[in-house]
Order: structure tokens, then C-alpha cells, then sequence
């Protein structure tokens, strides 16, 4: 009998994605998917999907879902998690949702400790609205919004909202990964893997910040979009375990 | 049996709330309503089951109460004035999303920061939606602390069976005055029957999604659709008033929560007067009970409105009189609170310039 050595993750609907050719959310989805089989967690978890390109999450997770208003995530996860604090809750947030209006609660749920577990996805844009600059757009990166680049003196520079996440105390486990390489996506599943399994021992708040490629917006080819993470993305936002207080995990 | 205790309204309302089966309670510092607050830390405190947070803001509260009702709790939030305000977002999410939810408004003078007086500033908001998109939020007056601790019982059952989020509205006097009041017997909340539609992980289940987001236009007049029939249903099945001396009245004031105990003493002293006045108090205000005011118009012409705002009820009155009978306004804002004898020389002056007395 043929082995099947590729197929759909048990917690994907049967459902096609609508994300644009090259887009990172599909990639990541499917990683969230396969952690939540491989860690046997998907009939506990409930997943909050943000407001943004990845709002339809919902319709592509089978897991329970229960949608939060923009940027408002980590609160609405907070309410579900004291609320069953057996049960496995992550938000899933843009770089609009989490870094510019849910900052507050965002900061506040890393701050309380709560025993979620955040996955923000930093594409540098607002992915859906049409490519606006975002609180992380680059020093100098095109967006409808920053017709000539961002410039620091009028639009601010990037925000480091994971570095800013860290200095909370309540935060356990934050690291930055990507979605531009065979490589960097094994890091990503496993940064993945240990913030559910830092959820699962109760240690506190984790969070995966994956830079992950929006060619549509970028006006980049998937290809070109993937090296561009790599080589200059990555200058800003370096690949790296912010903060580690967990330690290894079985 | 349940005994008289003496109790301000402010943490009678969270003493119902713990004894109808809240085990989630969000809020954000606030006067004039820090006691309900402080009274439901300490309450969830003393409950193995239950969850007290001090939300770092107004929205955070009111999202933590969206996830803790996802999940299936009987959840509450409270604020006052301003901080109702920021909640609006929630409040309109909880309606879209079908999800039950208590919110109370102790409500001060407005608009902006205004002052921390009672109110009756916030009718307009509390019966219109508040939020944006096409909805209605049952809205709740009590008018004493034995009313504020059964409506809050009320409330929650409302907001289980119409799966909406319901409003109490009171405001900072009725937060602070000390009544006797008798509790109703606490619910066991195991003998809850499970919630259908609740997520808690799909465990031998099909997965659930809760979700407001309709991008194709006939999904969302379905809701809306759904939404509007089940506003129907409520106007039908709930609209509460208490009517008082208005069997032989020829004027009756129309007054809710504080603003009625302060026309009720008016209306008795100008009954001692001989004057056939009589008192009906809305204790729904969405939806307005139109059935009692109707009825009275079939036989009273003058109906005096009686607000601690500028006349935010006059409208909703008008509507349930269907253009008979003379409508007329008296109103205190900005955390002024009339006196009984203010109100029954209003009355006194409108009745003889009617004639009423000739009736
Ligand atoms: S706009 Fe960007 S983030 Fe949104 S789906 Fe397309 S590629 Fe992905």
C-alpha cells in the first residue's frame, strides 16, 4: 500500500484558501494546524482570529473559533481562558491588529500573564485595507500610505512590539521567526510547538512573531518576497528567541 | 428563607449578579459606580469558580466579557457614562455575535467628561443601540435597591433567553442610597442546562465559529433579518411599567428610575391637593411600554415627561400616544436632582392652565 507522506492537517477545513498566491498566511495556518494534531490539543482549543486578512481564519481552522473585534484579541482570548482555563486559546493578529490598535490589550494580557498564546504575523503592511503603512513598515518602505517611503520624522519609526512584549513580566516565551525558507518555516513549527506547549504547562503568555511575505502589497513576486524578508526585513526585526523563561519543554 | 438586608444599590446589584450566576465580571475604575466593582473583586474572590479582573481599559473590559460569554459564563461588566461610551464597540459586537452579556450604566452628567451627578443622560444611547450597525440592547431601570437587585436577576435570564447583551440603567443616587432588600436564593449555576452554541472546544462535536464579519451582503440581512425578528419577539414578550393612581388620573407623569421616586412623592402631594394625577414608570425602556401609556391616552389628554436630561423620553412617549393627548416636558440635567415639590408645582401650574380640574 502507498504511503501518504503529505496530506491535509486534521485541524484544516476542507475549505481553499483565499490568500493570495505567495502569501504567508497559508503556510502558517497549516503549521498552527499540524502543532494542534501533533500536540493532540485541537478538540480543546479555541482560536480568535483578528480583524484583517486572516479574519476568515475561522472558516479554515477546524477548531472552535470565536471572532474579536480589531486589534482586541488578547482580550477577548483572556475572557475565554479564565473562563476554561483547561482548555488551549491563541489569537491569531496582524501587524495592525496587535502593533498599532489592540496595543494596550495586548501589552496588558503579556503584562497579567495570561496563559495564551499570541501569534502575530508581521508582514510590515495593512494586508487587506489595501497596503497601508503599518506600525511595522520599514524605515523607507512604499506603502499607499507612505507614497515616498516611510519617513521617521512623519510617520514614526517601526515599532519593536515584541522586544516592548519582553519587558513585561508576565511574558515566558517570545520569539521572532519567518516564512521566507524551508528552514526558517521548521523554526517557525517548532517556536510554534513550544509556545503551545508553554500554554499546556500553564507557564504564562507566549507569543510567535513571524515576519511572513504579502507580495500583492509588496509588489514582489512570492520568490522576490521571501528573499526580501530574509535580506532586509530582517534587519529591522531580527530572527531571534526574545525572550526564553521557559527553558525545555518535554 | 432570604432575609431583609441592608445594602447600598450599587452592591446589591453585584450581590444579585453573584446570585443569578455571574462567575465573570470585567470593569475599569469609574465614579460614581467603584462599589459595584470592588464589591465584585471581592465577590469573585470568595467563589472558586469565578473571575475578577481590573481591565486596563473600558474596551478590554467589555472584550474580556465578549470571550468569558463565548465560553459560556454569565459575564458582566459595569461603567458609567464616559466608560459606556468606550464599551459601545463590544456592546455591538455582543449583539451581532448573539452572545449574552449584563452591562450596567450608572449614569452621570454629559456630554464629555461632565460630572459625577446623577443622570438620566444616557437614554438616548441606551435605547437607540449605542454602537454602530442595525440592533437594539434590552435596557433595564430599577427605581430602588429591591428593584435593582430582582431586574439584575431579570437581566440575566433575558440575556441567556434572547442571547443579547441587556443594560441596567441606574444612576449614582440609586448607586449609593441604603434600602432593605431581599435577595433571591442563589442558582446553583451546575444546574445551568448546557449552552449549544458555545466554544469550548469541539470535542465529538463539529468545530463552532463565532463571527459578526458577513462580507456577502445576503448572509448579513440574514442576520439582520434574524436580529429583527428576535427584537420583535422581545417587544412583545417583555415591556415592564408600574402604574400608579392612573385608574381616575386625568395627567399622569411618565418618570423612570430616580426621576419616578421623585414624581411618586410629587404625585402624592398633589393627590392631598385633590388633583387626579397619577404616575406611569416605564422599568423597560427598549422596548417602551406603549400597551399601558396608550391605553391611558383613551381618557387622559396631559401627560408630563419628567427627565434628569433635557426630554430624551419624549420621543419614545409621543410614539406609544400616537398623537393624542398633550405632551409636556420638565427636566433637570447635569446632576440637579429635583425636588418632589418642584415637580408637583410643574404639575400644579399644567393642570389648571388645561383646566383639569374642571374634568
Ligand atoms: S494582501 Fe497580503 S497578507 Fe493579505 S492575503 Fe494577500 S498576500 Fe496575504
Amino acid at each position: 500500500m502507498a504511503k501518504k507522506i503529505f496530506q491535509r492537517p486534521k485541524y484544516l477545513k476542507k475549505a481553499v484558501f483565499h490568500y493570495c498566491p505567495g502569501c504567508g498566511h497559508s503556510i502558517l495556518h497549516r503549521l498552527v494546524a499540524e502543532v494542534l494534531e501533533e500536540l493532540d490539543i485541537g478538540e480543546r482549543t479555541i482560536g480568535i482570529p483578528p480583524a484583517g486578512c486572516a479574519v476568515l481564519a475561522y472558516n479554515y481552522f477546524d477548531v472552535d473559533m470565536g471572532e474579536a473585534p480589531h486589534g482586541r484579541g488578547a482580550a477577548v482570548a483572556t475572557g475565554v481562558k479564565r473562563t476554561l482555563p483547561d482548555r488551549i486559546v491563541f489569537s491569531y493578529q496582524g501587524d495592525g491588529d496587535i502593533a498599532a490598535i489592540g496595543t494596550a490589550e495586548t501589552i496588558h494580557a503579556a503584562n497579567r500573564g495570561e496563559n495564551i498564546t499570541v501569534i502575530f504575523v508581521n508582514n510590515g503592511c495593512y494586508g487587506m485595507t489595501g497596503g497601508q503603512m503599518a506600525p511595522t513598515t520599514l524605515i523607507g518602505q512604499n506603502s499607499t500610505t507612505t507614497p515616498g517611503g516611510r519617513d521617521v520624522k512623519r510617520d514614526a519609526a517601526p515599532i519593536d512590539l515584541s522586544e516592548m512584549l519582553a519587558i513585561a513580566r508576565g511574558s515566558v516565551y517570545i520569539e521572532r521567526t519567518a516564512i521566507s525558507s524551508p528552514k526558517n518555516i521548521r523554526r517557525t513549527k517548532r517556536a510554534l510547538t513550544k509556545a503551545f506547549k508553554t500554554q499546556m504547562a500553564g507557564l504564562g503568555f507566549s507569543l510567535i512573531e513571524v515576519l511572513s511575505p504579502c507580495p500583492v502589497n509588496w509588489k514582489m513576486s512570492p520568490v522576490d518576497a521571501a528573499k526580501w524578508i530574509d535580506d532586509t526585513m530582517t534587519q529591522t526585526f531580527p530572527l531571534k528567541v526574545i525572550k526564553d523563561e521557559v527553558g525545555k519543554l518535554d | 428563607m432570604s432575609k431583609k438586608v441592608l445594602m447600598r444599590g450599587s452592591q446589591a446589584i453585584g450581590e444579585a449578579a453573584v446570585r443569578a450566576g455571574c462567575r465573570f465580571y470585567a470593569g475599569y475604575p469609574i465614579t460614581p459606580q467603584n462599589e459595584l466593582t470592588e464589591y465584585m473583586a471581592e465577590a469573585m474572590d470568595g467563589l472558586n469558580d469565578g473571575t475578577f479582573i481590573q481591565a486596563e481599559s473600558e474596551l478590554a473590559a467589555i472584550n474580556m466579557v465578549i470571550g468569558a460569554s463565548m465560553a459560556g459564563a454569565r459575564a458582566m461588566t459595569s461603567s458609567s457614562s464616559p466608560g459606556i461610551s468606550l464599551k459601545q464597540e463590544g456592546i455591538s459586537f455582543l449583539a451581532a455575535q448573539e452572545l449574552p452579556a449584563v452591562i450596567v450604566n450608572t449614569m452621570r452628567g454629559g456630554p464629555g467628561l461632565g460630572n459625577i451627578a446623577p443622570s438620566q443622560s444616557d437614554y438616548f444611547q441606551a435605547t437607540r443601540g449605542g454602537g454602530h450597525g442595525d440592533y437594539r440592547t434590552i435596557v433595564l431601570a430599577p427605581a430602588s435597591g429591591q428593584e435593582l437587585a430582582d431586574l439584575t436577576r431579570t437581566a440575566f435570564e433575558y440575556a441567556d433567553k434572547y442571547r443579547s447583551p441587556v443594560l441596567i440603567l441606574g444612576d449614582g443616587m440609586m448607586g449609593q442610597m441604603m434600602e432593605p432588600i431581599v435577595f433571591p436564593e442563589p442558582i446553583d449555576v451546575r444546574t445551568f442546562s448546557p449552552k449549544s452554541w458555545i466554544l469550548d472546544g469541539a470535542k465529538g462535536r463539529p468545530s463552532r465559529i463565532i463571527l459578526s464579519l458577513l462580507l456577502n451582503p445576503p448572509e448579513q440581512e440574514d442576520l439582520n433579518w434574524r436580529l429583527a425578528r428576535k427584537y420583535e419577539i422581545i417587544t412583545r414578550e417583555i415591556p415592564m411599567s408600574e402604574s400608579y393612581m392612573t385608574s381616575d388620573a386625568n395627567m399622569i407623569v411618565i418618570a423612570y428610575g430616580t426621576a419616578a421616586r421623585i414624581a411618586k412623592g410629587a404625585v402624592k402631594r398633589v393627590r392631598e391637593l385633590g388633583l387626579k394625577v397619577g404616575l406611569l414608570r416605564p422599568i423597560t425602556l427598549w422596548p417602551f411600554p406603549n400597551r399601558p401609556l396608550k391605553e391611558l391616552s383613551r381618557h387622559v389628554r396631559e401627560f408630563l415627561v419628567f427627565e434628569m436630561n433635557m426630554g430624551q423620553m419624549i420621543d419614545d412617549v409621543k410614539l406609544a400616544l400616537e398623537g393624542r393627548g398633550n405632551v409636556h416636558f420638565y427636566g433637570r440635567p447635569g446632576g440637579i436632582i429635583s425636588t418632589p415639590d418642584e415637580i408637583a408645582k410643574t404639575i400644579n401650574s399644567i393642570y389648571h392652565r388645561q383646566h383639569l380640574e374642571e374634568d
